[in-house]
């Protein structure tokens, strides 16, 4: 007979309110087999968990069942609790009574009801558990960093300093991200290139990290601890031992009138080329979509000057495979393309430009070398607009959240521009100024106060050009919405953050899960802010929204905290819940025939055939055998086993069973 | 013989004839028969908006049940302003089933939801293989398509071209061989109903459209609006006044252009009823202006391609 301990938890008022706490317990002490039964207000606190610790001992519990949140949430505490006081964790089963049913009903004799039903089941469960113990895999203590922007090398570095090994790929040629592009930074002015830059030779020179460029992932398998990569190296067509990086090819390229993608369209490059001074690695690529060679089969111009005969024209794509303990997200963010602005002309104008387009003009390596230049005649703009939330908080552009650079970055812009040209004047459109941040605020009111930047708060409707003028035609809802239109010489939208491009196919690779505008979710948005719901994947940076430097370093920090604390163990405890193929006594040593169905079933290749021998060493019997390492107790061979064989434990048949004949 | 459900309103009786004319006369030749709704009252217009909402369901609500009975599933309503108020009865009357209920007994009637306003734009796309094939005169003109504010608005309702720079009206107007301009003003407001009360300002900012229409070089101006067409012809001596200059650019509806492309004629169509009288200025040769950078327009700019910045 069993001997099962009920604990029914408030959850504050988020159960108590419409669940009839007390009535659940008594319900579940006339249960057969229960011998204890009680409720509380606060089942995970301390005195809630010793509750159950006692009860344990006092009245040798041999199963507990926890009516509360879901078993999400905090099956981890109650379980650990279990242990302390002697009894197997897995002895010990949730019932979720919040979110299925207190939450979702309004306050009646049903819904008292249900919950009754709901930890019944879980009783009857219990009755059926069998004490499980977890498994131990091992880890590899290489860790995959996803992206190259600052995220990315703040994580590489932090782990790699803490002594183990980074693998680092990133899919443009050069790492750097969209800080490399940044004239300067907020709220101090610091050049971004002159704090990015030598971070970016220490990834490169680091005897931990292993850097692939121009390179993308291909495939993950596995689980945490236990990844198995493959990594697509692009073809550089440059052999990168041999190149010494001298930049003869790329100053000899005859293709040279392709918008750079490193200056967003405002200089132009070669066909072979490197994306920016100080790239790292400083090796140039060919663009096979632009080479003369690849287009018309002859030219081969950079193989005749290079000095040291690295061309490799015939070069293919390396697939490269790895195994991998922690995966790192960092595949960071980009802007509101042109097509989503016809009402600003952005992309019809040239002088209507997005904000990272200003910080290549303002940047001293940029096309202008730091002259503020308008794109499409080259003089000195007298008058700039600089329009807030372009995209941005507004539902009829799909994007109904803030994306939280852009007050800064805009004031930033506009003090640059003043900075630069002091007769010059400054418009900005803004919504609210949202500058919640150290120093970010001072930072606002010096760009007004100080720069005489001109704040006007209201949206702009539309933008045209009348006689090489943009005409904004805007409104200022603080002097009772007047309409006024400002004859600027250049427009510079602050264009929203978004996802970047792939992000939702990566996540689908990875098996992490996103928002609706494909930023990756984390765990959970308080508590577990770097960790994505998959075991071992962890987030940095604005690919999980938008975020600015500082955030994004301390996230990436954060996450690369989280993958140091996972290969300081060497060896990772997973939950037993796992199929298992039985195994019993002679003459049948297995119920399973060996039919092998199940084999190529497994999504996870965990399942082989073995051979049963006798004592002799004479083979009695092929059984299938699931590796507990890489099973991931999805079920599919549970289901598909047509003699019952495999069971999955802790949800075996017999448990879910029970359960349903409870209900 | 395609027939649909024709929705004219008070406009295409009035003020807009010249719409209703041309729209049957096209219509003819494209081999469709137009079902009027039987017994249709008035849509409600902005009256009725701005003082009672549930009559201003009601009243769109009501036409829309009489069209039910008709059995045909596409309702043409040539007026903008009736199109918007069908549609957007017709989304609220989906959308919320208390107010449907009410509707219902102001009404007397079932609403059944079977029947879908289009837009005069939508009907042309929806049956331009029924009229490109008979075009024997193309429209060779530099049109300016101005679409109002009301056919693309608001984008949740009409869910019909870009709200913000629509292009639906210009696709058209190529297949009857024009060439649309490309300009700034396709949705900017024309003054609308203020024209009964402040003309002037109506001229103020119907002469904003037309002088841009002009200056980035058309030789017409294409409407699928009464009120739009109103404003922008027959208020023209505002216009002028407010502009300090001299506009002769015509304003054709757009079943006007369809049926001169069609060799239809001019009296058939209600050309002679337009106040500026339908001569199309000069040609303008958009390059030789001394606009800087306009060529540049027209061509990808770099920073048209800046979405490429990462390859993958």
């Amino acid at each position: 007979m069993s001997r099962i301990g009920v604990f029914v938890c408030h959850c504050g008022e988020n159960i108590s309110a419409t669940v009839d706490c007390a009535g659940v317990a008594e319900a579940m002490s006339r249960v057969p087999g229960v011998v204890h039964s009680v409720d509380y207000k606060y089942m995970c606190s301390d005195p809630g968990q010793t509750m159950i610790k006692d009860a344990i001992k006092e009245k040798k519990l041999d199963g507990v069942v926890v009516s509360a949140c879901s078993p999400h949430m905090h099956e981890p505490t109650f379980r650990r609790a279990c242990a302390e006081a002697g009894l197997n964790p897995y002895l010990c089963e949730m019932a979720n009574i919040r979110e299925h049913c207190s939450w979702v009903h309004e306050k009646s004799e049903a819904t008292t009801l249900k919950a009754i039903d709901l930890v019944h089941k879980m009783v009857e469960k219990v009755k059926k558990n069998q004490p499980l113990y977890s498994i131990k895999v091992p880890v590899t203590k290489t860790a995959l960093v996803l992206g190259g922007g600052i995220a990315g090398i703040q994580a590489a570095l932090d782990i790699a300093n803490a002594g183990h090994k980074v693998v680092m790929v990133e899919r443009s040629p050069s790492i750097g991200g969209h800080m490399s592009q940044l004239s300067e930074t907020f709220p101090t002015l610091d050049c971004s290139q002159c704090i990015l830059t030598p971070r970016m030779v220490e990834v490169a020179q680091h005897p931990n990290i292993t850097l692939y460029t121009y390179s993308e992932l291909e495939s993950m398998d596995g689980f945490i601890g236990n990844f198995k990569v493959r990594i697509r190296k692009k073809a550089r067509c440059v052999d990168e031992k041999l190149c010494t990086g001298c930049g003869l090819c790329t100053t000899k390229c005859p293709t040279k009138k392709i918008p750079s993608e490193f200056n967003e369209g405002l200089g132009m490059r070669s066909a072979i080329y490197v994306p920016f001074p100080q790239a790292v690695p400083n090796k140039p690529v060919i663009d096979k979509t632009q080479c003369t060679f690849f287009l018309k089969g002859k030219c081969k111009v950079c193989e005749k000057v290079c000095p040291t005969k690295a061309i490799r024209y015939d070069q293919e794509d390396e697939i490269i495979e790895v195994d991998i303990g922690a995966i790192v997200l960092a595949t960071g963010f980009n802007v509101l393309g042109a097509e989503h602005f016809p009402e600003y002309g952005y992309g019809r104008y040239r002088d209507v430009i997005q904000g990272l387009q200003f910080e290549r003009i303002a940047s001293a390596s940029g096309p202008t070398s730091g002259a503020i230049r308008r794109p499409s005649d080259g003089t000195e703009p007298e008058t700039i607009v600089f329009i807030a939330c372009a995209g941005s908080r507004d539902e009829a552009k799909g994007i109904p959240y803030c994306s939280k650079i852009c007050c800064m970055y805009t004031a930033k812009h506009a003090m640059l521009y003043k900075h630069k040209v002091h007769h010059g004047k400054a418009y900005v459109f803004y919504m609210d100024i949202r500058a919640g941040g150290k120093m970010y605020e001072e930072f606002v009111r010096r760009a007004i106060e100080e720069d005489d930047v001109k704040y006007i708060r209201g949206r702009v409707s539309r933008i045209y050009e009348e006689d090489g003028k943009l005409i904004v035609k805007g409104a200022d809802t603080l002097l009772g919405h007047q309409a006024i239109e400002i004859r600027a010489d250049m427009v510079v939208l602050a264009s929203a953050a978004v996802a970047n491009d792939g992000a939702e196919e990566l996540a689908q690779k990875l098996h992490v899960s996103y928002d609706p505008y494909h930023f990756f979710a984390e765990a959970h948005p308080k508590l577990r802010p770097v960790e994505t719901n998959t075991a071992g994947i962890f987030l940095a940076g604005a690919c999980q929204a938008p975020r600015d430097i500082p955030e994004t370093v301390s996230q990436a920090s954060g996450a690369a905290s989280k993958v140091a604390a996972l290969f300081s163990q060497s060896e990772l405890t997973r939950e037993p819940v796992i199929a298992v193929v039985n195994r019993i006594a002679p003459p049948l040593y297995s119920t399973c025939t060996g039919c092998a169905l199940c084999v190529p079933a497994c999504p996870y290749q965990a399942i082989e055939m073995e051979e049963i021998k006798n004592r002799d060493g004479v083979v009695v019997k092929r059984a299938a055998k699931i590796n507990p390492g890489l099973c991931q107790g999805c079920g599919t061979c549970v289901a598909l086993c047509r003699v019952k064989a495999i069971d999955l434990q802790g949800f075996s048949n017999e448990q879910v069973f029970a359960e349903l004949m409870a209900l | 013989m395609i027939k649909i459900a024709y929705y004219p309103g008070c406009s295409l009786l009035g003020t807009a004839r010249e719409y209703d004319e041309s729209l049957r006369a096209i219509v003819k030749k494209m081999g469709i028969e137009l079902v009027d709704v039987p017994d249709w009252n008035c849509c409600g217009a902005s009256s009725a908006h701005s003082l009672d909402h549930d009559l201003s369901v009601a009243l769109p609500g009501r036409i829309l049940m009489q069209a039910e009975s008709l059995g045909l599933e596409d309702l043409v309503v040539p007026c903008a302003a009736c199109y918007s108020r069908l549609m957007m009865a017709r989304h609220e009357l989906m959308e919320d089933a208390a107010l449907k209920a009410r509707v219902c007994e102001m009404t007397g009637m079932e609403f059944r939801g079977t029947v879908r306003p289009i837009n005069i734009i939508e009907f042309l796309q929806k049956y331009s293989d029924t009229f490109t094939d008979k075009i024997t005169a193309p429209f060779d003109k530099d049109v300016a398509c101005y679409y109002g504010c009301l056919l693309v608005r608001p984008p949740k309702v009409t869910n019909f071209d870009r709200p913000e720079d629509p292009r639906s009206m210009d696709e058209i107007m190529s297949l009857l061989g024009s060439k649309p301009v490309e300009w700034d003003f396709k949705v900017e407001c024309c003054g609308a109903a203020h024209s009964i009360t402040r003309a002037g300002l109506v001229g103020k900012l119907s002469s904003k459209i037309i002088g841009n229409a002009v200056h980035r070089g058309a030789q017409a101006i294409i409407v699928a609006c009464p009120l739009c067409h109103s404003n922008l012809d027959m208020r023209r001596n505002f216009i002028n006044k407010a502009a300090g200059r001299k506009y002769d650019i015509p304003v054709l509806y757009i079943t006007e252009a369809v049926g001169l492309a069609m060799g239809i004629g001019e009296k058939e169509l209600g050309l002679h009823r337009h106040t500026v009288k339908v001569r199309y200025p000069e040609k303008v040769k958009v390059e030789a202006e001394p606009r800087p950078k306009a060529a540049a327009a027209t061509k990808p700019t770099p920073a048209a391609q800046t979405e490429q910045t990462e390859e993958a």
